[in-house]
């Protein structure tokens, strides 16, 4: 079975510019063509993006959660260097399942990015991390930290573990192997489908869906 | 007359269970994923839909968990008086499963101990087991993995008496709207109302184990779930909190008496990847 993306035409780079409009466009209605993007994020890259854009993300990013988050401030703290260079990466709260042998990845799917949130405006200053992917809602903190240094928060479809998992072409432990599911990873990824959540604008998908689809019942 | 178990027999059920319900949703939610994206009105919402059903086939297929979060292996068992447990300890025999279902069977293992920065127990054991003594010499065991994403965001309060029905509906909304995006809607929410502290939170996590959309018996409550159910439904969350009416596809509510002076009410937030496996030896 083909994992089925809404649509996998690419958006050729001359076209970026054309896509880009001011902030409450129509794209944030959901019917909004498909972005490619490929890690790293240029700075170009996380300025064409909007709370509400379908994107499909292609090259390395990193995967790494609560455990390692720790770690990673720990050495920033200390004034070593990391295990990864973050600059323009993108990291995903992701503990996948252990992999069946012959496969890549087991179920894969995005963890509640809420409780990476103490650390996140911290690694966005100090390495130039340019995007993370998870589900759930981010501090006033981080998306102060996406405006200031032109940042990117992407949501994935929480759950949908299985499918994910067929978009990891590569996996390998970078970092942390003991700690299991939290270990450092970096994953290839073809056409992984994410929605912008947090712009560097201060667009909120989560809050412009409320504004939009809530109803006032009637008494 | 005592019918004899074997801890075996229950060690491989429950392995078996562990599998089961990881890697294959059930019918009932299958069922009611396909009618929320025949309803759902936002496009962003009906994609995720979408996503959520090829995922379960996907899932199915490969034998891959529906979820990364194959969560807390939660037990329940419904143990006949008249069954005798023999080759060990029932409970070992349970957690002997757990371990054998989630190593065999490439499942997560997300238990760590001890709970203030401990380190993860390698098997996802202990399981969280609450047994029922029932008449009869049958057994049934139901495995139902709970994942973190959802158990975060469920709460439970003690309201006074006065609150009264509209303060159980305040409660429940107010629970589900601050959960918002996080705990993967559309959401199954189980609702326990009465006993006291520790029962309503029982009583919610196992009204998520009904059948899903099956009302409860008594037409009061039926009514509570529909009207909570349309409320929910009203927020505008939608599948994946990217905006939508199909914020919920059930509220299941269980009751039991309070005391006098207490309105207990828990709520148990289940995300789609609503699992849960029985069999009865």
């Amino acid at each position: 079975m083909e994992v089925s993306h809404p649509s996998t035409q690419p958006a050729p780079g001359s076209s970026l510019k054309r896509l880009v409009g001011p902030a409450g466009d129509n794209r944030r209605t959901g019917d909004s063509p498909i972005r490619h993007l490929h890690t790293p994020l240029s700075v170009d890259d996380v300025e064409s993006l909007r709370a509400g854009d379908r994107v499909l993300i292609s090259g390395v990013i990193y995967a790494a959660r609560d455990s390692a988050h720790k770690r990673l401030v720990e050495l920033l703290d200390r004034g070593e260097e990391l295990p990864v260079d973050l600059k323009g990466q993108v990291i995903y709260y992701v503990g996948p399942t252990p992999a069946r042998p012959g496969r890549v990845t087991g179920a894969a799917g995005p963890t509640t990015s809420g409780r990476m949130d103490p650390y996140t405006p911290r690694l966005i200053a100090a390495t130039g991390l340019k995007g993370m992917i998870g589900k759930g809602f981010r501090s006033p903190e981080v998306k102060k930290a996406l405006v200031d240094h032109k940042a990117v928060y992407f949501a994935a479809v929480g759950g949908a573990g299985a499918l994910i998992a067929r978009c990891i072409k590569k996996a390998e432990i970078v970092a942390y192997p003991e700690l299991g599911p939290e270990a450092l990873r970096a994953l290839e990824v073809e056409d992984l489908p994410v929605t912008v959540i947090n712009d560097c604008y201060g667009g909120d998908l989560y809050t412009e869906a409320l504004a939009r689809y809530s109803i006032k019942e009637v008494p | 007359m005592t019918r004899i178990i074997t801890c075996d027999e229950i060690t491989r059920a429950v392995a078996d269970l562990c599998r089961q319900a990881n890697y294959y949703l059930g019918e009932d939610v299958r069922g009611a994923l396909e009618g929320a994206l025949a309803r759902e009105v936002s496009p962003q919402g009906k994609d995720v839909l979408n996503q959520l059903l090829e995922n379960a086939a996907i899932a199915a297929a490969e034998e891959v968990p529906i979820c990364q979060d194959t969560g807390v292996a939660v037990v329940f068992l419904e143990l006949g008086q008249e069954v005798q447990v023999q080759g060990g300890y029932l409970y070992d025999a349970i957690n002997a499963g757990v371990r054998q279902g989630y190593t065999e069977g490439y499942l997560r293992k997300s238990m760590v101990y001890p709970p203030l920065d401990g380190r993860n127990t390698g098997d996802n054991t202990p399981a969280i087991i609450h047994t029922e003594i029932v008449p009869g010499d049958k057994l049934t065991i139901t495995v139902a993995p709970k994942g973190g994403g959802s158990e975060n965001m469920s709460a439970a309060v003690m309201l006074a008496p006065a609150a009264g029905i509209r303060g159980v509906k305040e409660f429940v909304l107010e629970t589900v709207k601050k959960a918002g995006p996080n705990p993967c809607p559309p959401l199954i929410v189980g609702v326990g109302i009465g006993g006291n502290f520790e029962k309503c939170a029982l009583l919610a996590k196992k009204a998520l184990l009904r059948p899903l959309g099956e009302p409860h018996p008594l037409e009061g409550i039926a009514t509570l779930e529909r009207d909570l159910l349309e409320s929910i439904n009203c927020l505008g969350i939608g599948p994946g909190g990217f905006g939508g009416r199909m914020t919920a596809l059930a509220v299941h509510v269980e009751i039991f008496a309070r005391h006098i002076a207490s309105l207990p009410v828990a709520v148990n937030i289940q995300c789609h990847a609503a699992r849960h496996k029985s069999i009865t030896l």
